[in-house]
């Protein structure tokens, strides 16, 4: 499988000509060095160019690179003696979600998440990394079980959404999703998301309410994929990277509308370049957070996690004398209407401004 | 806080006059025909059915204000203070889409809410218009929704939402619209603590992130017959597993089949089944 990205490929190109010199270097014995030291200076210019002016839809594409760590491969990398936990006690043990307890240097947490398939064959048992509602009645079951033993919950998140199938109608998947949004908004232990790869909607936000979310630099996250929007704007689903544009789904967007706390940094080039370095920086993100969330006692703790989804909202109050406007018939009663206005939008904006620095300030 | 104002009159006098709403199931002509059975139905008739088909029993789609006025007291609902949706991903013909969608409604957003009584019982009541881009939940219905549990929350009355919603959530606000998710279940789950009922009725359609959050999570779910319940659209159902899909497939009546609705109730029954739950819970 060709792995490389179209913008890759100036980089790739002059990564081929410092091999090249370097070869050359060592069978002819003369000394290149200065050139070659250019060229690579020259290539960690590009590459950090690169990687700084990724397009949204270029953010899309790195999330879903089949190369890219999965829920498993984070379970190795981030922490140590994971045990698979199945089943959602109902109906059956779902593959398209991964969950258990593992070690967070040393101490116990629940790990949950979508977890995709690299292969035909890995796809076929995971069901593309798309769930049914056992998926989440089992993250669920492990979040109340992460709740009884007072384990912190970490949830990593890269699913497109939940599986659009007749099965997963048949057993309720809106009904799930709902119930999953509202029972982990009031689990009484710290929760972590992290948004890894893709945050495909409903199916993503079922196992993303927490008190901490992150997500990975080249992550997307959006109440609706690209390529559905492009359908519905223009019926045309080829048009997806204008979609991403216009949903505001990169990291940076999210953060900068108070969506999301804190965005982990991927090493150059990508996640899928480097799954020990990802794991190493995404490890020391969950555990400065994590130390965070430790020193607050349980009250406060979900009482902030219901205040902070509470503020999120982009609307201004609008004021009695601007509805009569538009009710010329009518002699509307005033009693009970605000008097604190003057007849205009009263700009009450309940965007959280970018908060400051995450876990960097506190 | 929560302002609440007082809108005794008429809810049709709420419409600007110029707009009269034009529904393409209603159309402003004598006789129209049904879409279940075909029969052609005098437009005066429909109206006296509370727009049920006298020949099949299909329901049609009605607006907020119609709703309401089958199921409250008369003269009883005073209407939350409305607020005004932004635009935060600058959506490009956002604005001009919620223009268009107020001038034709006659409501601020796609949410109708307040405080009514039922046979005298007061509660909060929130009606969600499909004629209102879809009916689907951005900021302003998210919050108007929170707000009007919290309202029942401070006075110890029930909730009622009527839902209806095609995409449920509202694209054109991204991340926020997908947060109202997050915020409305939150609502429910604190509401839960008071005791009260959530009483929350599904009508067609009632999908998406409208199903996949506070819709799902009443103490009764009740739905009117054939309304279109689920998660995923049915042609993305049908695009994805090219699967041979019931004829009934996510209607109110497969749901009931399959343990996800308490019951299905015909709108000419509504009010009373709505009235003998609540005297149920004072
Ligand atoms: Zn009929």
């Amino acid at each position: 499988m060709n792995t490389s990205f179209e913008w890759e490929k100036p980089l790739e190109e002059l990564e081929t000509r410092i091999r090249e010199l370097r070869s050359f270097i060592q069978e002819q014995g003369i000394d290149f060095s200065q050139e070659l030291n250019e060229l690579e200076r020259k290539a960690e210019r590009q590459r950090k160019q690169i990687y700084a002016n990724l397009t949204p839809w270029q953010r899309v594409m790195m999330a879903r690179h089949p190369k890219r760590p999965t829920m498993l491969d984070y379970t190795g990398l981030v922490f140590d003696g994971f045990m698979e936990l199945h089943g959602d006690r109902a109906v059956r043990d779902d593959g398209a979600v991964v969950g258990g307890i593992a070690l967070l240097d040393g101490e116990p947490v629940t790990v949950i998440g979508p977890q995709k398939g690299r292969d035909t064959k890995e796809n076929l048992a995971r069901n593309f990394g798309l769930p049914h509602p056992e998926g989440y009645r089992k993250a669920l079951r492990l979040m109340r079980q992460a709740e009884k033993f007072n384990r912190p919950i970490i949830s990593l998140i890269d699913v497109v959404g939940a599986y659009p199938g007749l099965a997963a109608e048949e057993r309720g998947q809106g009904l799930m999703i709902a119930e999953c949004i509202e029972q982990m908004s009031f689990l009484r232990v710290p929760i972590i998301c992290v948004i890894t790869g893709e945050g495909g909607s409903g199916g993503a936000l079922a196992v993303g309410v927490g008190d901490r979310i992150l997500m990975l630099e080249h992550a997307w996250y959006s109440v609706i994929s690209p390529e559905m929007c492009a359908n519905i704007l223009w019926k045309d689903s080829s048009r997806a990277a204008e979609a991403a544009e216009l949903l505001k789904l990169t990291a940076t967007d999210l953060l900068r509308f108070g969506i999301i706390d804190d965005v982990v940094t991927e090493p150059l080039g990508g996640a899928h370049r480097d799954h020990t370095g990802t794991g190493r920086q995404l490890k020391a993100f969950i555990k400065r957070h994590l130390a965070q969330l430790k020193r607050k006692n349980t009250g406060a703790l979900v009482e902030e996690r219901l205040q902070r989804f509470r503020q999120i909202g982009a609307f201004s109050e609008h004021t009695r004398q601007q509805v009569a406007v538009e009710e010329p018939d009518t002699a509307a009663s005033e009693e009970g209407a605000p008097d604190d206005s003057s007849g205009t939008e009263n700009d009450n904006k309940h965007t959280p401004d970018k908060k400051v620095g995450g876990g960097y300030n506190d | 806080m929560l302002r609440v104002f007082r809108s005794k009159q008429k809810y049709a006098t709420v419409r600007p006059k110029s707009e009269q709403p034009v529904r393409k199931d209603v159309p402003d002509n004598l006789w129209l025909r049904c879409e279940s059975c075909a029969a052609m139905i005098y437009r005066k008739e429909l109206q006296k059915t509370q727009h049920v088909c006298a020949q099949c029993g299909h329901h049609f789609r009605i607006s907020a204000f119609e709703r309401l006025q089958t199921v409250v007291d008369a003269d009883s609902f005073e209407a939350l203070a409305p607020l005004r949706a932004q635009n935060p991903l600058d959506f490009p013909a956002y604005e001009e889409k919620l223009q268009q969608a107020r001038e034709r409604t006659g409501l601020e957003d796609a949410v109708l809410i307040g405080t009514a009584r039922v046979d005298g019982v007061r509660i909060v009541i929130g009606l969600i218009d499909f004629a209102f881009i879809g009916g689907s939940m951005g900021s302003v219905v998210g919050e108007q929704l929170v707000r009007g549990f919290e309202l029942a929350s401070s006075r110890e009355v029930p909730v009622v939402i009527f839902s209806g919603g095609g995409g449920g959530a509202r694209m054109h606000e991204g991340i926020f619209s997908l947060m109202q998710m997050a915020k409305t279940s939150q609502a429910v789950g604190r509401f839960r603590q008071t005791g009260q009922l959530f009483l929350s009725v599904l009508t067609h359609p009632t999908m998406g992130g409208i199903y996949a959050s506070f819709a799902s999570l009443g103490d009764i779910i009740l739905a009117e017959p054939g309304a279109l319940i689920g998660f995923a659209g049915p042609r993305i159902v049908a695009e994805t597993t090219r699967q041979k899909l019931p004829d009934d497939f996510q209607t109110a009546e497969f749901a009931l089949e399959h343990g996800m609705l308490d019951a299905i109730v015909s709108r000419s029954d509504m009010r009373t089944t709505v009235a003998k739950l609540l005297s149920y819970h004072v």
